[in-house]
């Protein structure tokens, strides 16, 4: 049954390609299928890199309600974009390179995560709960950091770190997406490699040891490969705070199993299944009348609300 | 054999086991009692070698548990930590077939389904295979977490406080079921195993492992060792032990 519902997924995801690459094709057909295939590339390998860090994250974690974002990524691309506006200014901060500031924001956010990581695991991944509560803690830090400079900033600038710290996917560079598609597949199939690892980490700390599992190392690759897949998608299209959560609350209603190798493909298929068939429905039929990833944050804000009113077992 | 030397262990600067050293041998059930706070979970910890020591030495059948890497370890000692919430929608079948999960990683073989069902049948679960670990009471799901320790096949079983869910009959089944696995003849299993019914340990341990702030009292036959005046001493209450139709009662007195 799960692996017919994993077909099932990738048959939607392969429906809402087909329609977001075909429909209403015109002439001409081969550069409108260019950019199309762009912006198609980009939404699958970040929705598919959000989906499986959050079901990575909320096993070690041991809680269904947390997604990577709470540990301050998109908190601190946030203060990194408005830092760069503040010390470069409007001006300087659209003359950078664009590959050179990918580069820059995707080695900061996964150093940033690594170090927070190292600092508060270092005597071994018994304290999780440590890592979360000092990660929103920094998140809110540097919230209010961002915040203080923006007060700074003039109006134009200000709105130049507006339009930075939005998720889009309207402006994809082909290079940065190659870069980035070449880290999340990586990501994704370490992720895949460690499964059936996560499978006991996921009975907890004090059941898995004693099973053999070397705990500690499980945890800190599975943290690892989150760092990279949420600062690697950040760095390319923004922060998306509720995608993850959204995305792992349906695969794990989907797919009724605690089995990573098949829960790990599904978060992906899902991830990707929302932003692509979000991105047709407000491109192709909506006209661009709202953004999707304002709509993936109200819904993904109304099922954690959800989840907390309803008293989850995780 | 384990084989404890000196062994210290400091948490925030209190001293939880204090120069412990003492021998289990091979065979049967080794009760660790004492009142609590002693450390006996944390003594259980130290011999499956998963608690940080500050001095001394475990060895398990020759292999020092503090240096090994967790196969080894997981081939040599099985245990049950106390409270364990796992929230993962597993049935009980799934559950036991992670007790093997160092010899199969996640794809268990004929072996390792034969001795799952060995596991499942000698802890009374063949009724509840299929059933999700959710949907049992408290009871049930301690003995399908003993059963997966038990087809974990480990020389030594080391289990906490096991029997706290349990109603008597199914203290009694479990408690039954461990002493006939333990005795000579069978595949020479032991257990070492963390009990606060002393009662219970009154009638089933061959020997006895006494603990009190973090220091050894009494390490023994549980015929020497465990008498009324110890056991006063150790919980610091009058306690006294009776025979009642061949079997000891503890009572306070």
């Amino acid at each position: 049954m799960v692996e017919r519902r994993l077909f099932l997924l990738a048959g939607l995801l392969a429906l809402a390609c087909g329609l977001f690459l075909l429909w209403n094709l015109r002439a001409p057909m081969g550069f409108i299928l260019s950019l199309r295939f762009t912006k198609l590339a980009a939404l699958c390998v970040v929705g598919a890199a959000i989906g499986t860090a959050t079901v990575l994250f909320q096993t070690i974690a041991a809680n269904r309600m947390l997604t990577p974002g709470i540990v301050g990524f998109d908190a601190l691309f946030v203060f990194i974009q408005t830092a760069l506006v503040l010390t470069l200014g409007g001006v300087g901060f659209a003359a950078l390179p664009s590959l050179a500031q990918f580069g820059m924001e995707t080695i900061v956010l996964v150093a940033a995560a690594l170090a927070l990581f190292g600092v508060l695991l270092r005597n071994g991944a018994e304290d999780i709960l440590r890592l979360v509560l000092t990660g929103v803690i920094l998140g809110v830090l540097l919230r209010g950091l961002a915040g203080l400079a923006q007060r700074l900033l003039d109006p134009s600038e200000f709105s130049i770190v507006q339009q930075a710290t939005f998720a889009t996917f309207g402006a994809v560079d082909k290079t940065q997406l190659a870069i980035a598609s070449v880290i999340l597949v990586a990501s994704l199939l370490g992720a895949l490699r460690i499964a059936r690892f996560l499978d006991v980490v996921a009975l907890g700390r004090m059941v898995a040891l004693p099973l053999g599992v070397d705990y500690d190392r499980v945890v800190f690759v599975a943290l690892g490969l989150v760092a990279l897949l949420v600062a690697t998608s950040t760095a390319l299209v923004g922060p998306i705070t509720f995608l993850g959560l959204l995305t792992s609350s349906l695969a794990h209603a989907a797919l009724p199993t605690w089995r990573h190798s098949r829960l790990l493909p599904a978060a992906a298929l899902i991830g990707a299944t929302i932003l692509v068939s979000g991105q047709f429905v407000f491109e192709r039929l909506l006209g661009l009348q709202s953004t999707l990833t304002v709509v993936v944050e109200f819904a993904g804000g109304v099922l954690f609300l959800f989840l907390i009113l309803r008293r989850p077992r995780r | 054999m384990i084989q404890v030397d000196n062994l210290t262990i400091t948490k925030t600067g209190t001293d939880i086991l204090k120069d412990i050293s003492l021998k289990f041998g091979q065979g049967g059930i080794t009760a660790l009692i004492g009142p609590n706070g002693a450390g006996k979970s944390t003594l259980l910890s130290a011999i499956a070698g998963l608690a940080k020591t500050t001095k001394g030495r475990v060895t398990v059948e020759g292999c020092d548990m503090i240096n090994a890497r967790p196969p080894e370890r997981a081939s040599r000692v099985a245990l049950l930590a106390q409270n364990e919430q796992v929230t993962a929608r597993l049935t009980v079948r799934e559950l036991v077939s992670f007790g093997r999960w160092t010899h199969h990683h996640g794809r268990p073989k004929e072996d390792d389904n034969r001795k799952i069902d060995a596991a499942i049948e000698a802890f009374d679960l063949v009724e509840l295979a299929s059933r999700q670990l959710a949907s049992l009471s408290g009871g049930q799901r301690q003995r399908a977490f003993v059963a997966m320790s038990w087809a974990q096949d480990t020389p030594w079983l080391l289990l906490d406080e096991p029997l706290s869910a349990l109603d008597p009959r199914h203290v009694r089944d479990i408690m039954d079921r461990l002493h006939a696995l333990t005795r000579p003849g069978q595949a020479q299993r032991s257990v070492v195993i963390v009990l606060h019914d002393l009662g219970v340990a009154a009638r089933y341990a061959d020997r006895i492992v006494a603990l009190k702030d973090g220091r050894l009292v009494v390490s023994g036959p549980r015929v020497l060792t465990m008498t009324g005046p110890m056991l006063s001493d150790l919980f610091g209450t009058g306690l006294t032990i009776q025979q009642v139709a061949g079997h000891s009662l503890v009572v306070p007195c």
